[in-house]
């Protein structure tokens, strides 16, 4: 199988539109090529995840395309630094780390792009359109643009999104072909108690389970009895991203490729069936906290980037309550939706409480925790997923209404009534 | 001493040697490997605390985060990259790192596919060689166990 290319295509190769467009037009063709692609097609929008500092490495790589005036082709949003670029001095974040990851904002700014900023470019003014041909990185606004929106994109890592951005193309591969996005497994929910499928800690609980059982496959669920939220669906998709490989899941009568069970699966028998049970979701929710101690230095929300309507869930369990003195609370969102919940006059209601607010980044991708911040409580699946390797700090996971009372408490304090045999 | 040939498809072509690192449960390496040391750091992960660095990794593919092409491109820049990873399909963020490594340093690593079932033949210890082709030479001091057939009567 070869890789056919169009005129444009060989004159981006070739470097008629400039170096930087060439070197991302090479990169774009050597895994255009590894990944069996017969040719390349437009995308109209891109998101970048290669904007996270990690090292020298993925900073030298964005000084070089910067450095050869790279600009992107179609609107590109960007998703979280490293760095609250106003607020970071408030952390620990060492300087010279700060000094590298603003480095690196830098870079991605001066190619034309739009500093949002945020690991849920989605929930802003840039929210894809159902069937739109897009190239995204990060797994969780993956899964949520194929899933929830009906855009199209392949699970694309870090430094190849800004490779599609540049040249406005990506391998007509994968999610971006519908015969590629019927579903694979099915999942009923059906037995699930009603109560339990209410709950806020559910959504997070089953994403966790769910990348666990389809790993590569796509996923498809059915038997809900609610029609979740978008914030539901954000949460379950983050999960399902973390703990598996899922970029795209049907939920039938709720995403919009599964308006029926048979159009999930384009008319296709399901490879396999599974029907969750209790004792999978206990097991799941079981392994997404790393301690039993009940000792709390740090709640931490907003992995995914929290939203207005999260804002608002939240504002109300908080208001005329206080933290305990020895209990940070943390909320990681973007720019805009912090100004929005401003506004809206959440803000308030959080500091009355004693919260803290961070914009642009979060606890994983900045090192702004101090040493002696050991053990966290979050409501997020992917916060929970990864906070033991990256930080190398324990973990438990509650639902929102869990992480509150904790955060009053002093201790960890969870509402086990829906959770116990 | 034992001797097992498989015939992989390289999709990053180039030799390499060393020891194996084998396990079937697939990795992030966001939050799973460590690039200043090579440590795989994913405390759930059946590899966890095992080194990578110089060794020949087996997984059968990246899962979770986009940012494991990142994790992998440091550590090939630091020296603390596998020397190759074996894989059960083209894994396209492992070989985008080893691209960009290309590009930026002129230092890919191997990458090489192989079916399941040669994927399931590997174990962790096998001294391993990989040529440009794609073949791999696992040698192992230890018998291989060969599975007992029952049939029923």
């Amino acid at each position: 199988m070869t890789l056919s290319l169009t005129a444009k295509d060989r004159e981006m190769f070739r470097g008629d539109h400039g170096p930087a467009t060439k070197m991302a037009m090479s990169i774009l063709v050597r895994m255009a090529e590894i990944a069996g692609a017969k040719e390349l097609l437009d995308i109209s929008g891109a998101h970048i995840d290669s904007t996270v500092y990690i090292g020298d490495a993925g900073l030298e790589f964005a000084e070089r395309l910067a450095g050869l005036g790279a600009k992107v082709a179609v609107p590109t949003t960007l998703n979280v630094s490293g760095l609250d670029e106003h607020h970071w001095q408030e952390w620990a974040v060492p300087n010279d780390w700060a000094r590298q990851a603003y480095r690196q904002m830098i870079a991605y700014q001066s190619m034309g792009t739009i500093p949002t900023w945020t690991c849920a470019p989605y929930q802003t003014e840039m929210k894809p359109s159902f069937g739109q041909q897009i190239a995204w990185g990060e797994s969780n606004a993956i899964v949520f643009a194929n899933s929830v929106l009906g855009a199209r994109t392949e699970r694309y890592p870090d430094l190849f999104d800004i490779c599609c951005a540049i040249t406005g193309r990506a391998p007509n591969i994968g999610l971006h072909r519908m015969e590629n996005r019927a579903g694979e497994l099915l999942l009923s929910i059906r037995g699930i108690p009603d109560l339990v499928q209410l709950s806020d800690d559910f959504y997070p609980v089953l994403g966790n389970l769910i990348g666990k059982l389809a790993r590569e496959r796509i996923p498809v669920l059915d038997g809900q009895c609610i029609f979740p939220s978008e914030d539901q669906l954000k949460s379950l998709g983050a999960a399902a991203a973390s703990s598996g490989a899922v970029a795209l899941f049907h939920m039938v009568g709720v995403t919009p490729e599964a308006p029926t069970r048979e159009a999930a699966f384009q008319g296709h028998d399901p490879q396999e069936s599974i029907t969750v049970t209790m004792d999978m979701l206990r097991e799941s929710r079981r392994e997404l906290t790393h301690t039993d101690r009940e000792a709390l230095d740090l709640v931490v929300l907003g992995s995914p980037h929290f939203s207005l309507a999260e804002f608002k869930l939240l504002a109300p369990l908080v208001r005329g309550k206080r933290k305990h003195p020895n209990v940070k609370f943390l909320v990681t969102s973007s720019r805009a939706m912090t100004q929005l919940a401003k506004q809206a006059g959440f803000l308030d209601v959080l500091q009355d409480f004693g919260a803290q607010l961070t914009v642009d980044t979060c606890i994983l991708t900045s090192p702004m925790l101090p040493p002696e911040v050991k053990y966290l409580m979050t409501n997020s699946a992917k916060f929970a997923y990864y906070t033991p390797g990256l930080l190398d700090r324990q973990i438990t996971f509650g639902s929102l209404k869990d992480c509150v009372v904790s955060t009053v408490e002093g201790k960890v304090v969870r509402d086990e009534t829906l959770w116990t045999d | 001493m034992d001797r097992l040939v498989i015939q992989g498809k390289p999709f990053i072509a180039g030799s390499a040697s060393g020891l194996a690192l084998v396990s079937r449960e697939p990795i992030s390496f966001w939050g799973g490997y460590d690039w200043k040391t090579g440590e795989i750091i994913d405390r759930r992960h059946p590899l966890s605390g095992s080194i990578a660095k110089g060794k020949i990794l087996a997984i059968p593919f990246a899962r979770g985060s986009s940012t494991t092409t990142a994790v992998l491109l440091e550590a090939i820049r630091a020296e603390t990259a596998p020397n190759a990873i074996i894989t059960t399909g083209n894994d396209f963020f492992f070989a985008l790192a080893s691209v960009v490594a290309d590009e930026l340093y002129s230092s890919p690593i191997p990458l090489v596919a192989v079916s399941v079932t040669d994927f399931a033949q590997l174990q962790t210890g096998d001294e391993i060689e990989i040529d440009n082709k794609g073949k791999i030479i696992a040698s192992r001091f230890q018998q291989r166990i060969v599975p007992q057939r029952h049939t029923l009567a």
